[in-house]
This record gives C-alpha cells, structure tokens and sequence, in this order.
C-alpha cells in the first residue's frame, strides 16, 4: 500500500502554531515531523535589559504559562548575584507556582485534551439515570444527580438540535477510535462544563500575590506583596482565609472530579499504554523547593535523568551537557549548522531558509521549524509530568511511588505502561493530585512562619546595582507544567550581555539534530502509532495533545493564529 | 486554550430574545447594565436606558483575528468577572469568524472569513489581537501561508470600525521593545482609514473590552478617545489620579525598599519605581480577576503597561521615572525626603502634587485637541 503524506496544520487546542506532517502506512504513522512557524527573538530584546526587568520581558513569552518564565527568570538573575529569597517568598512562589500547574493541567485535560477521548454527540444518547451512578460510584463530588445530568444533556442537546455546534462543530464525533459508553462521555462533558467556573475562581490566588492573572508581578529577591495581619493593604488575615478557601477548592475539584474522572477514562483507553511512547529519555529540573532551589534534598519532585526506560537508575542532572543544535532549524550560529552550543554561548539569530509560502509540505526540507534541537549529552530528553513523575518513582520518592502504584494497579496494567501516550495523561493528574495536597503544606507553613513573627518576603541586600561583581552569570531553573525550563542569563557592568531559555516546549517540539535522531513529538508518533483515517487524525492529537504544547514558550514568538483548525492533505 | 460558547447567539435574536432563551434573569440583566453603566462614566440611574437599547440590538457580525501575540489577552478574557452575561455579551465574537474559536477546517475557514466578509461588507467589527512583523517580508508570522499584515489588511477592508485589543495590537509591545528583530508594529501603523480604539494593557483588563462592546451595541459608535486612540471611560485618567496610596504620595510616605515597614503598611511605591503618575489605566477602579486585587494593591509598583512603548519609556522598572521625558518629579519626591527631616510636609508634598499633574494637563490638552472629551483633574 502506497504511503500516504498527512499534514495537520495547525494543530489545535493547544498554546501557539504547530504543524505535523507525517507519512502513513496500512493504518500506522511511519515517520513524522513537528514544525513551528513562529519566531519572536525574545533573548535579543533582553540585551542591555536591567536584569531586575528580565522576569517581565520574558514572562511575556506567554499568556498561558504566565507564572514560569516570570519565575525561572527571577531565580536566574538571584543566582548570578548570589541572592537567597527568604522562606516566605519561597512559599509564596510555590503556591503560586502550584496553583498555576493545577489550573492549568486540569483546564488541559477538559478544554484541550478530552475531545480526543470523550465523544460529544455520543453523550446525547445516554441515560442520566446510569451516568449519575457512575458518578456516585467514583465520586463524592455533590453535583452528581440524574436531574442533574439530565440537565446538561438538554443543553448540549440544544445545542445540537439549533445546528449550531460552536467548537464542537466538524470534531470527529463517531470515529471508532471513541470507546466510552455515552454514559461516561456525558460525565466528562458535565464536567467539562463545571471546570470552566472553577478555573476562574482558583487562579484568584495569583491577583492576591501579584495584583493580576494573566502576567502577575514578580520580584527578583522576593516577593513584593508585603505581609501585615493588621493592615488593610497588605496580605492580611482577610486576604489569607481566602488563598485557604481558594486551596481547598482546588483540591477538592481534583480529588473528587479530575482524579476519579481520568481513572474512569483510562480505564477504557488501556491500549494506549502501549503506544506513543517515543525517545524513553526523561529530564527533570525538579521543582517546589521547601527551603533553596539549589538545595536538591528539598524539591519534591526531585531533579535528574531516566534513560532507556530504565526504572532502576537515576542519573544526575549536570547542565553543562544541556547543548542546543540547528541542525533542521532556521537559524545560523557562527561555527555552523553542525554546532552545538551551551546556553552560556548560546546564539539566536534568525535565518529563514524554507520554501515561499504557502506551503504544501515540509517534509523534504533540511531546515523545517523554528525550534532549535536541545539535546542532553547528545540524546533527546522528553520533559513534563511524566518525566516528574518517572524520576521521582525512579528515586523513589515516597508520595510519587504510592501514587503510581495505586493507578498501576487500579488500571491493572504493568509499569511499562507508564511509557506512552496515556502515561502522559496519568501522570499529569497524578502530580495534579500531590501538587494539590503541597499547597495545604505550604500553606500551612506560611501561615505557622507568620504565627511566629516572621513576616520577610523579601532579601534586598543585593538590590542595589553597586553591589553587583562587574561580571556574574547564573541558571534557574523550574520545574514547569509542561516541563523542565532552565533561563541561563550574563550579566556585565549591571546590564544583561546574553540571555537564554531552554524551554519544555523546545524539548518535547524538537526536530531531527545532527545524527539525524527525532525529538520526542516525532518520536513518540512513529512509536507503535495507529492512524486510522488519515482524513480524521485523531491518533495523531491524542499523542500530541498529550504533551500539552505550548509553542509560544517553544519558540518564545507570540502565536499566529493555531487554535482553530485541523487542515488534512492527503495524497 | 479556549472555551465554547455554551449559548450561541442566533444571527436573526435580538440581544433580549437570546438571554431569556439563555436563562439570564432580568434583574441579572438589569444588574449587569447598571455595572457597565458605571464603568463607562454613566451613573446606575442610566441601567435601564442601557438595557433597552441593549435588547433591541441584533447580533452584530464581528471578525476576530489573532496575529503575533502570546494569548494572554485572550485568557484575561476568560477571567471576565461576570461570568454568565459577560461571557454572552463576548461570545458574539465567536460566531463569523474566530482564529481561537471557530471549528472549521484550514480552506473552510477561509472560506467562512471570504463569504462573511463579503456579505457583510462596510458592516462588522474587526477584533484584532497581536501585532503585526513586517522585517523580512513578514515571515516571522504567517497564518495560512499568507502574512499577518496581509490577513490585516485584507479583513480591515470591510469593517466598519477595529477593536485593537492589548499593548500588541496597539503600538506592539513586548516585541516591538529595542531593538524590535521582527519589525513589530501596531494595527493602526497599517490601517489608516477605519476608527479604531485601542483597548490597551498587557493585557487589558476583560471589563475593558466587554464595556466598550456594550457601549457600541448601545449607542451605535465607539465611545470617546483620548489622543492615543484609547477610550476615556477607562483609560481617561491616571493610576496615580485614582490610586488608593494617593494620600501617602501627599504625605511624603514612601516605601523605600520593598518589605520595609512603609511597605507593610501599604504606602506609596513611588519611590521603588511606580509608573502610576505617567500611566492612564482603569486598574485602580475595574481592578483584576472578579475584582480581588490590583497591581499596586499587591505592593508591586505599576509598570505602565497602559502606555505606548512602556518596555523602552518606563524601564528599568525600578527606577523613578526620570526616564519618562519631561515629568521631572524624581528631584521632587527627593525634596520631599528632606523636607520631611526638617519637618515641612505639607506645602511641598502639594507642589510635588501639582508638579505631576502638569503631565496629565499636557496629555488632556493634547486629547481636547483632538475633539475628545477633557476630563477633569
């Protein structure tokens, strides 16, 4: 049978311009390409930038992930200066820094991710009697009535009836790659629904920290929202019961809708734990650091490297062996396409070699994306929750491995499993779930700090530019939503001589390098992958929906168009 | 990410019919107009005048594009304080044409936008998110295989007024900043014969937006704009005008360093390098996220994302604004410092006052000239 040319551009529900192109064969992808079409060049802007300023610039990167750039850069610019962030500013960082990994996994798996699982119209035909047992067989969660449901299958009926879609309109309702009975798909839809009002409310955390969500200010040294339980303007006792009720909210809505949601899915998907796995290398930077980043006995998801799929080993992080290659990307460096440069020499400058647009395929060029090729001592690392939650059960930590194994053994499938698409899926609820639960930790250590008379957010002894060598350089790290962010920043006579991020996104969306070896998007979909209907690539989204993409970090550009449509040539 | 429409507004359903058929209740409604009444400078009395003229309107065709951005205008739209009517009121946007939005696949969208355009020729509004690259022949952002600024100028063509929505759109922002690599620039640098507003912010707070679709619905025409495009309603004065540390810049009380104790008491971020006294923005009143705080309210200094160029004009963010050309106030609050060790307050916090005042004075002259509305200081 002929091979058949795919290209699925763009990509929708996600952050930002992707592009697939693939080739398939008798109903298996053979090989595949990721290709982002957008380019920004934050890192020339941040040239001669006070290095105070850095966090806003690149938070900017992007509106989604507003929290981690923001973050990454502040720990950059302390650890060139040799700041330590007080205890309180490291909490407030991390309940920010939760809030925003939960709000955004969950929004991922109901608005961007379930599509590709829960079939819509096939909701309509279930009976609200049978789903509310279900419900009540899974969940404490009180909204879970056969009224209840009744209701919400009206309004999609509505919906359906007036012809009038919306985003759900052309979806691939009826493909039989859909395997949930209607009664489950109208669960997942009534949630769906809820998730919208919910995701709302939680992120208010961000607006009491930092005045505002999308882009809530930072501070390098600390965090600027003073504490004073007597005042009216200051993060007081009013302004902490509501971050508490924020908290248990949040929780709640995972451990009693997300959580049992996704076993309840999964369980009907287990084939696809078996495909999509992809390059088997993981890399994690670890995150929420109890006291210093820098001190790795405190992160709780701690940092370092699987290989091979090999659960019994964790290999040390060491980022002087983080290179990034240009190999299939359109830039030059000055040594070469064949170069391979560490952050600290990092070039970024543009070079568009690629055909006139438009386009009709990609995929005989050398040079096809905007996405530099990262590599860890030369391999292809994926990054993300399944890499936490990887590395954590390879080191053994204690909550990671209980958590795994529970699921392990609910689904009753073996820790290969882990490996592939639906791994990715269960992991970034699973780390939705422990996440969760730290925020009542942190929490609960803010507020005993306080109770004890420490209210200091912020360290200013390095504030004042005088008191910087004439020379620093340094690394920050974060542990993001969707992966292991590094921001590698120089600093000289006060003013910032390179700037760098090595970003989930560009990890995960990277291309073919040097020796020719895919990164893990395009692994991942020539990993054992079905595709049944070319015309209808559902396979194709379930994989790379699964990473969560976020081109805008990827390519640190701000997105063209890419949430609206899937386009499918097929030759 | 984005969200659907869970009601879809039927092209021939006047605004009343689709939110009954919606389930909004009248005393909700009637609510709702009374807070954009509010916002747009009219006192709740006018909420009943704002809901008749609301419920007649037929649902307007409205194009949205997205061109070189970060999505954070459209999440802060998401985060609308009032989610049911809001959301209703925002979801006409979704209906002829939406990048974020609309279902239809690569040609059909095209297609969609062509024949919406078409029918409605000279009629709709143009929503425009991100700005447009114009180095290189604008390949740093291609929609569809066609640049940005032709997709612009090709959607501009038949609308009857433009909507540019945050910092991008307006001048370019983060992009744009020195040295600019992909030759950013805003929409009103392209399109030069359509009324365009300007719904600045990085991003625009989502009442912003919301307000001013109310007030076209309403009366027919964009509200009134001061010199930059920007409507008065909400960006007509400054932060520091309407700040609720105001009375703490007057009294000489500034946080010197952050978490001191004049920060853990909630005084004035001058001195750390507020850009409050050179930023016109809604901030201190509409504030953020179902009004839970603000910027300032958080003690972090305003870094004037209101204001054209503000990435090159008001950084080092840290700094006293001695970089905004001409508002000379830095000498001033130092003055301040000192005559406060000696003990004369009063007179020369009034004349810093009064020193800062004479920016808004220019600003509001410039605005008058343009035939808009001159506030009041």
């Amino acid at each position: 049978m002929a091979k058949t040319k795919v290209v699925v551009d763009p990509i929708t529900r996600i952050e930002g311009h992707l592009r697939i192109e693939a080739q398939s064969e008798n109903g298996m992808i053979s090989t595949a390409w990721a290709s982002s079409t957008q380019f920004r060049g934050i890192e020339t802007i941040m040239q001669g930038r006070d290095p105070r300023d850095a966090w806003a610039f690149t938070q900017r990167i992007c509106g989604v992930c507003t929290v981690v750039h923001a973050v990454a850069s502040c720990r950059a610019v302390e650890d060139a200066l040799g700041i330590t962030i007080p205890p309180n500013a490291t909490l407030i960082r991390n309940l920010v820094h939760g809030m925003q990994t939960i709000q955004d996994h969950v929004i991922h798996f109901y608005h961007l991710h379930a599509l590709d699982w829960v079939d819509i119209i096939s909701a309509l035909s279930a009976d609200p009697a049978k789903t509310s047992a279900i419900a009540k067989s899974i969940s404490p969660w009180p909204n879970n009535s056969a009224t209840y449901f009744a209701e919400v299958q009206n309004r999609v009926k509505t919906f359906a009836a007036g012809g009038q879609l919306g985003i759900f309109t052309n979806g691939y309702w009826g493909h039989p790659a859909y395997k949930l009975p209607p009664e489950v798909n109208l669960l997942a839809v009534a949630h769906y629904l809820e998730a919208l009002d919910w995701q709302k409310d939680v992120i208010r955390l961000h607006t009491i920290f930092g005045g505002k969500n999308p882009h809530p200010n930072f501070l390098v040294g600390g965090m600027a929202s003073a504490i004073n339980l007597n005042d009216t303007a200051t993060i007081n006792a009013a302004r902490l019961a509501d971050v508490q009720a924020m908290i248990t909210r949040a929780k709640r809505f995972v451990d009693e809708v997300y959580w049992p949601d996704v076993q309840a899915i999964a369980g009907f998907y287990k084939d696809w734990g078996a495909i999509g796995g992809g390059t088997g290398n993981y890399l994690t930077v670890g995150e929420f650091a109890s006291v210093d980043t820098n001190d790795l006995d405190s992160l709780y998801f701690p940092r370092g490297i699987v290989m091979n799929r090999d659960l019994s080993k964790v290999y040390p992080y060491d980022h002087t062996l983080v290179k990034e290659g240009i190999t299939s990307s359109w830039y030059e460096y000055s040594g070469g396409d064949a170069a391979s440069l560490h952050p600290w020499e990092g070039e970024t400058v543009p070079k568009y070699t690629g055909p006139p647009t438009p386009w009709t395929y990609l995929q005989d060029e050398k040079k096809y994306t905007w996405m530099k090729s990262p590599r860890y001592d030369g391999r292809a690392m994926e990054v993300g929750p399944l890499a936490r939650m990887l590395v954590g059960y390879a080191a053994g930590q204690k909550d990671i491995k209980e958590i795994v194994t529970e699921l392990l053994t609910r689904l009753d499938v073996p820790p290969a499993a882990l490996f592939s698409t639906l791994g990715r899926v269960g992991a970034r609820c699973m780390e939705t779930v422990l996440v969760a639960n730290q925020m009542q930790n942190w929490y609960g250590q803010l507020v005993a700090r306080i109770k004890n008379g420490d209210t200091k957010t912020f360290n200013g002894d390095k504030w004042d530019p005088s008191s910087w060598p004439k020379t620093a350089q340094g690394y920050g790290y974060l542990d993001a939503a969707r992966g292991a962010l590094g921001h590698w920043v120089q600093i000289e006579d006060g003013k910032i001589s390179r700037y760098q991020c090595v970003v989930p996104s560009t990890w995960n969306c990277s291309p073919r390098d040097e020796a020719g070896v895919p990164g893990p998007y395009e692994a991942a979909l020539m990993d054992h992958h079905p595709l049944l209907r070319p015309e209808q690539p559902l396979e194709i989204l379930r994989t790379i929906h699964s990473f969560d993409p976020c081109m805008s970090c990827g390519v640190h550009v701000l997105d063209a168009d890419g949430h609206s449509v899937v386009e499918v040539k097929v030759q | 990410m984005f969200f659907p429409t869970q009601f879809p507004w039927a092209k021939d359903q006047s605004l009343g019919e689709h939110l009954e058929a919606s389930g909004v209740s009248r005393r909700d409604f009637l609510e709702f107009c009374g807070q954009m009444a509010v916002l747009l400078g009219l006192t709740e009395m006018a909420a009943p005048r704002v809901a008749a003229a609301l419920e007649g309107v037929k649902r307007p065709v409205v194009i949205w594009i997205q061109l070189q951005e970060c999505t954070g205008c459209v999440e802060s739209i998401l985060r609308s304080a009032d989610p049911s009517i809001g959301e209703l009121i925002l979801n006409i946007v979704s209906l002829d044409y939406s990048h974020t939005l609309m279902a239809a696949s690569g040609t059909a969208a095209e297609a969609a936008l062509a024949s919406s355009m078409k029918a409605n020729m000279g009629e709709y509004l143009l929503v425009v998110t991100g700005s447009v690259p114009l180095a290189e022949g604008g390949i740093y952002t291609t929609m569809g295989g066609r640049t940005a600024k032709d997709v612009l100028v090709e959607a501009a063509a038949g609308a009857k007024a433009v909507f540019a929505v945050g910092a991008c759109a307006h001048w370019g922002s983060v992009q744009a900043a020195k040295p600019n690599p992909t030759g950013a620039v805003g929409v009103a640098e392209i399109i030069k014969d359509k009324p365009i507003v300007h719904l600045t912010g990085c991003p625009p707070i989502a009442e912003t937006i919301t307000a001013t679709f109310v007030h076209y619905l309403t009366f027919g025409a964009l509200p009134e704009l001061d010199s930059d495009g920007r409507p008065l309603f909400a960006y007509g004065a400054r932060i520091h005008d309407q700040c609720p540390r105001r009375a703490n810049f007057d009294a000489g009380q500034y946080v010197e360093v952050f978490d001191d104790d004049a920060a853990r008491k909630g005084w004035c971020l001058y001195k750390v390098g507020c850009k409050g006294p050179a930023t016109f923005s809604p901030c201190p009143i509409f504030m953020w996220n179902m009004k839970t705080s603000w910027p300032i309210g958080a003690g972090h200094p305003c870094i004037g994302c209101t204001e054209r160029n503000f990435w090159d004009t008001m950084t080092p963010f840290y700094n006293r604004l001695p970089n905004v050309a001409g508002l000379g106030i830095e000498q001033t609050a130092d003055t301040i410092g000192a005559a406060l060790a000696a003990g004369a307050l009063a007179g020369v916090a009034a004349h810093a006052a009064a020193t800062t005042v004479h920016q808004i004075r220019s600003h509001r002259k410039a605005a008058a000239a343009e035939g808009a509305h001159d506030g009041q200081d």
